[in-house]
């Protein structure tokens, strides 16, 4: 062994076993950077706090004799504690900052920090949704901004901005159909929805009071249009169709769909989830659709954030534009921007179907997504749909080899890539697969979605992705797919690596535990 | 472009692997001539961070920002200081970029958090479980609506005059469409709630009563004989809160027997943000639990007997029972409800009661300041942060005038109820801790002028 004066080793001894699994038990149950943290109620205490206040005013107080006596039950942390807590939980989280997060028809793509920047604008950030119009301009200007870009990336002539989310922007589009269809009395029931569509779908039509039908598909995984025509007649409200759709493949039938459901008296719904595969090459207004939902979250790059917020701005053809909710931005021939409310909707939208949220919308999210279209302008966007074009068929290429494509015969995918767990070893699924893939460094695909391939895996590298990151990222898929195929029984118990092994989703199902409680010795010690 | 890594070189590489001469190859599928021959007319091309930071600040800088002026707006949002390392944890990377907790092995992070804010947004409501949150609070009670037409099979809502105009709203759009009955009346510019009168309103046919507290013009009551009324009937109370730092002075809507607990949770982490995103709040008793919208985060084991956290419960939801799911909700507001259990955390019990206080007193002390100002009067005998004042004008075009000065004075209730021209010269005005003495002496002094 090689030693400094000072008694250092400065090499490591070829002697020592460093295999992770010869390695030794901490007094901690940690490993390094794997460390656990507790919960912040096995930690606080409710007479903690992180936070300085000054002396309130003596005064009587006024709260008409509802004081709060009980208590409340919530710890504190000092700040140095809270920031500790926080940080070493995140690290036990994956995210597109940590790599690659192939998650299918989830659009996780690189979150410019730019955004985020400019969220955080006090101009933005830090105004009132009811404050004086003439003392927001620049907000509403942004929203009409917004709404600019998004009617001419679409080619609609319309754009609810309200909406809170991808399913909530759905909800927007199919009660404008119901109230257009409604404002001719025509008391259609019947929504169809094809087994591939997102869950969204069927239950965004239910909680709009519509009855759900299937819709079959072919055996390129497109729509039936000969099944979807025998089916249409005076029952059927509309159609909620994915574009691309989710086994990531266009629906090269789009606009005789449309223009089928037209002559029957119907609507056309377009979810937008996948919007992110066409922008800029491909306006969904050239398809013959009434309504379709823009996940500003997916396709424009406004962060996840573990679980959202959204913004599911809706895009309208001339005959649902009248039922679109308020409110919306108009600019007045001044020059001035104002707020289409209740009160003046009288003057011009007196059809709309109502309001779906409080105030305007998720602008958090639209200063982000402006920001994000500014920067990529229409020349960068149209790139950007070709570059995950490209990246999702280069995956698929290179892998077809290995996992069953049950699409690739038709020809090339949109912006993600489909596989099935055909030649699996017995016992081995596409879970099993998954969990290897944690062990790689990756977080997986998104798995058994769309329902209509058996253990489906939906890979979607987006276009933030280098192809030196796809190339390690196609050798791990293929090396865990080879010993799923060759019955690798580790792979059962992966992942090996990471903060947590398989959790027991069964028993936190059985005898839920959702909030937490004080351990039962505690309590009798407090007593 | 700064976003894309492909060089040319890759992605003719990359072509060649696919087999394909162009990127037109990949597109085959998309019939020409819906096609677009070059980039979309009549959009700007492409820009440095430059050049869209100067945009931008353009934008942001036509807009007069909070804290800039004298600001007394609430009605359902409001300004708090929100410490420093609130939005220093959700910047962090892990929890910004990270997706919906799907595999739990590697989201430990985010399941945590939210069951540290599940059980929060609980014993802050003082119900037993709450979910991984909502859109906002407007959606969330319209979610509890139909929650109470599952549970007890009927179809009338009752909604106190007290209710949020835009929660109203909300519920009316889709109670329209759904075939509930909705029975709502203005409000009235009295000191006493409508608790009496909706007392008298519910029925066999009622499935729920809802009832915001403390209200839209700041009044508090107790609900608990409304609850038990309710609960006579068979139907259920839910309670609406707006202003969750509230809930640090007066009693848990639970505690008074609230079925159902829903609430905005935007003062807590969030910020303004000229309404979005914010987050939704929504708590239950257990019984009700496998009705609930939403996710739901619960603690679990993993194969080496490590407690660890799961998304549970999802039969309930949209993607496995789809057509039949509780709501359609997919996304929620994952970071929000992180800003919220962080800025919680910072402040536990001690930190929020004192906080609560501190609000509740300078909204008293500035009250007695401006009731004292000829032509005001202070409509309520009992608020929170927040009051209403009946002024000698239409308050619709003061608050205009004095946003002129830079005084945003709060919230007339012409803007919020333009049909009722009794609630004209009504002005919901809210304190917080950030609002300060002489903010407070600049409003009695506009309004003095504007009123003498």
């Amino acid at each position: 062994m090689n030693m400094l004066s000072e008694g250092r080793p400065t090499r490591q001894d070829e002697n020592i076993n460093t295999g992770a699994n010869s390695a030794p038990q901490t007094h901690t149950g940690n490993r390094a950077l794997i460390v656990d943290e507790p919960l912040i109620f096995e930690t606080g205490s409710p007479d903690r706090s992180g936070v300085d206040l000054p002396d309130a005013p003596d005064v009587e107080t006024c709260l008409g004799g509802l004081e709060r006596h009980q208590p409340i039950a919530i710890p504190g942390l000092s700040e140095a504690e809270t920031v500790r807590h926080y940080t070493r939980l995140s690290r036990q989280n994956y995210a597109i900052d940590v790599g690659l997060f192939p998650l299918g028809s989830c659009t996780m793509k690189h979150n410019p920090r730019l955004n985020e920047k400019m969220a955080r604008l006090k101009g933005f950030a830090d105004i009132h949704p009811l404050q004086p119009m003439e003392s927001v301009q620049g907000a509403l200007e942004t929203i009409y901004q917004l709404a600019e870009w998004l009617k001419k990336l679409t080619g609609m002539p319309a754009v609810a901005m309200s909406p809170k989310a991808g399913a909530h922007g759905e909800l927007c589009g199919i009660l404008a159909i119901r109230s257009a269809l409604e404002a001719r009395g025509d008391a259609r029931e019947v929504i169809l929805v094809p087994e591939s569509a997102h869950g969204t779908n069927p239950a965004t039509a239910a909680f709009a009071g519509y009855k759900v039908e299937d819709i079959p598909a072919n055996a390129a995984g497109r729509v039936d249009l000969d099944a979807l025509k025998a089916r249409l007649g005076p029952d059927v409200a509309g159609v909620m169709i994915t574009n691309p759709n989710t086994c990531g493949l266009f629906e090269p039938d789009m606009k005789a769909i449309s223009d089928a459901v037209h002559e029957a008296g119907g609507l056309v719904y377009c979810d937008g989830a996948n919007f992110n595969a066409i922008v800029g090459r491909v306006r969904p207004g050239d398809l013959g659709i009434d309504a379709m939902h823009i996940n500003l979250h997916k396709t424009f790059s406004t962060p996840h954030g573990g679980g959202g917020p959204g913004s599911g701005p809706v895009v309208f053809s001339d005959a649902l534009a009248p039922y679109a909710p308020l409110p919306f931005v108009e600019k007045k021939d001044n020059g001035h921007y104002y707020l289409v409310e209740e009160e003046t909707a009288e003057d011009h939208h007196d059809v709309s179907f109502g309001r779906m949220v409080a105030f305007h919308g998720q602008m958090g999210m639209f200063t982000r997504a402006l920001t994000y279209m500014l920067s990529h302008g229409a020349d960068g966007l149209k790139q950007v749909s070709e570059d995950a074009v490209l990246n999702a068929n280069y995956i698929l290429r290179s892998l077809e080899d290995t996992l069953d494509a049950p699409f690739a015969h038709s020809g090339p995918c949109m912006h993600e890539a489909l596989f099935s767990d055909k030649g699996f070893a017995e016992g081995l699924s596409t879970l099993d697969l998954a969990k290897g893939l944690i062990d790689e460094g990756y977080h997986p695909m998104t798995m058994y979605f769309p329902l209509v391939v058996h253990g489906a895996m939906l890979v979607e590298p987006t276009e933030t992705e280098s192809k030196a990151a796809i190339d390690q990222f196609i050798g791990a898929f293929r090396s865990v797919a080879e010993r799923a195929k060759s019955g690798d029984e580790a792979l059962k118990s992966a992942p090996h690596f990471a903060p947590r092994h398989r959790l027991d989703e069964t028993r936190a199902a059985r005898k839920p535990i959702l909030v937490w409680e004080e351990p039962e010795e505690l309590v009798e010690a407090a007593e | 472009m700064r976003y894309l890594p492909l060089t040319p070189e890759d992605r003719q590489d990359m072509l060649s692997t696919i087999g394909a001469a162009s990127i037109d190859d990949l597109f085959v599928d998309v019939p020409r001539e819906v096609q677009l021959d070059g980039p979309i007319r009549d959009l700007p091309m492409h820009a440095g961070e430059m050049a869209v930071e100067a945009h931008m600040k353009g934008l942001a800088k036509r807009n007069h920002a909070a804290g800039d002026m004298p600001f007394f707006l609430g009605a359902g949002a409001y300004r708090h200081h929100v410490p420093a390392s609130v939005d220093h944890i959700i910047q962090r990377g892990e929890f910004l970029t990270a997706y919906t907790p799907y595999q739990p092995e590697i989201a430990q992070g985010t399941l945590q958090t939210l069951f540290e804010f599940q059980t929060q947004v609980a014993r802050l409501f003082g119900v037993d479980v709450a979910n991984a949150s909502m859109y906002d609070g407007s959606t969330a009670c319209w979610e509890a609506i139909t929650m109470a037409r599952r549970i007890t099979k009927r179809g009338k809502a009752v909604l106190s005059s007290g209710l949020h105009p835009h929660y109203v709203s909300v519920a009316h759009t889709m109670a329209h469409f759904t075939k509930d009955q909705l029975d709502h009346r203005a409000p009235e510019l009295t000191a006493a709630t409508d608790s009496d009168d909706l007392f008298d309103r519910i029925d066999d046919d009622t499935s729920c009563v809802v009832v915001q507290y403390p209200d839209i013009l700041g009044r508090i009551a107790d609900m608990s004989a409304l609850a038990e009324k309710a609960h006579a009937h068979k139907a259920l109370l839910i309670a609406v809160v707006t202003e969750p730092v509230a809930l640090g002075a007066i009693q848990a809507p639970g505690a008074m027997g609230a079925d159902i607990v829903v609430g905005e949770g935007q003062s807590l982490g969030v910020g303004l943000q000229f309404g979005g995103p914010y987050v939704g709040l929504f708590g239950c008793k257990q019984k009700y639990v496998r009705q609930m919208p939403g996710r739901l985060c619960g603690e679990t084991v993993d194969a080496n007997g490590k407690r660890g956290f799961v998304l549970t419960l999802s039969t309930r939801e949209q993607h496995i029972r789809r057509e039949k799911a509780t709501s359609n909700i997919c996304t929620n507001s994952g970071l929000c409800a992180l800003a919220f259990t962080a800025h919680m955390t910072l402040l536990g019990e001690k930190g929020l009661r004192e906080l609560a206080m501190l609000n509740h007193k300078k909204a008293v002390a500035a009250a007695g300041k401006l009731s004292r100002v000829p032509g005001i009067s202070l409509m309520n005998t009992s608020y929170f942060n927040e009051f209403t004042l009946i002024v000698d004008k239409d308050t619709r075009p003061l608050v205009r005038k004095l946003a002129d000065q830079r005084i945003l004075a709060g919230v007339s209730l012409g803007r919020l109820y333009p049909e009722e021209s009794g609630l004209a010269h009504g002005l919901i005005v809210a304190v917080t801790e950030t609002t300060s003495d002489a903010d407070v002496d600049q409003l009695v002094e506009a309004l003095e002028g504007e009123l003498s």
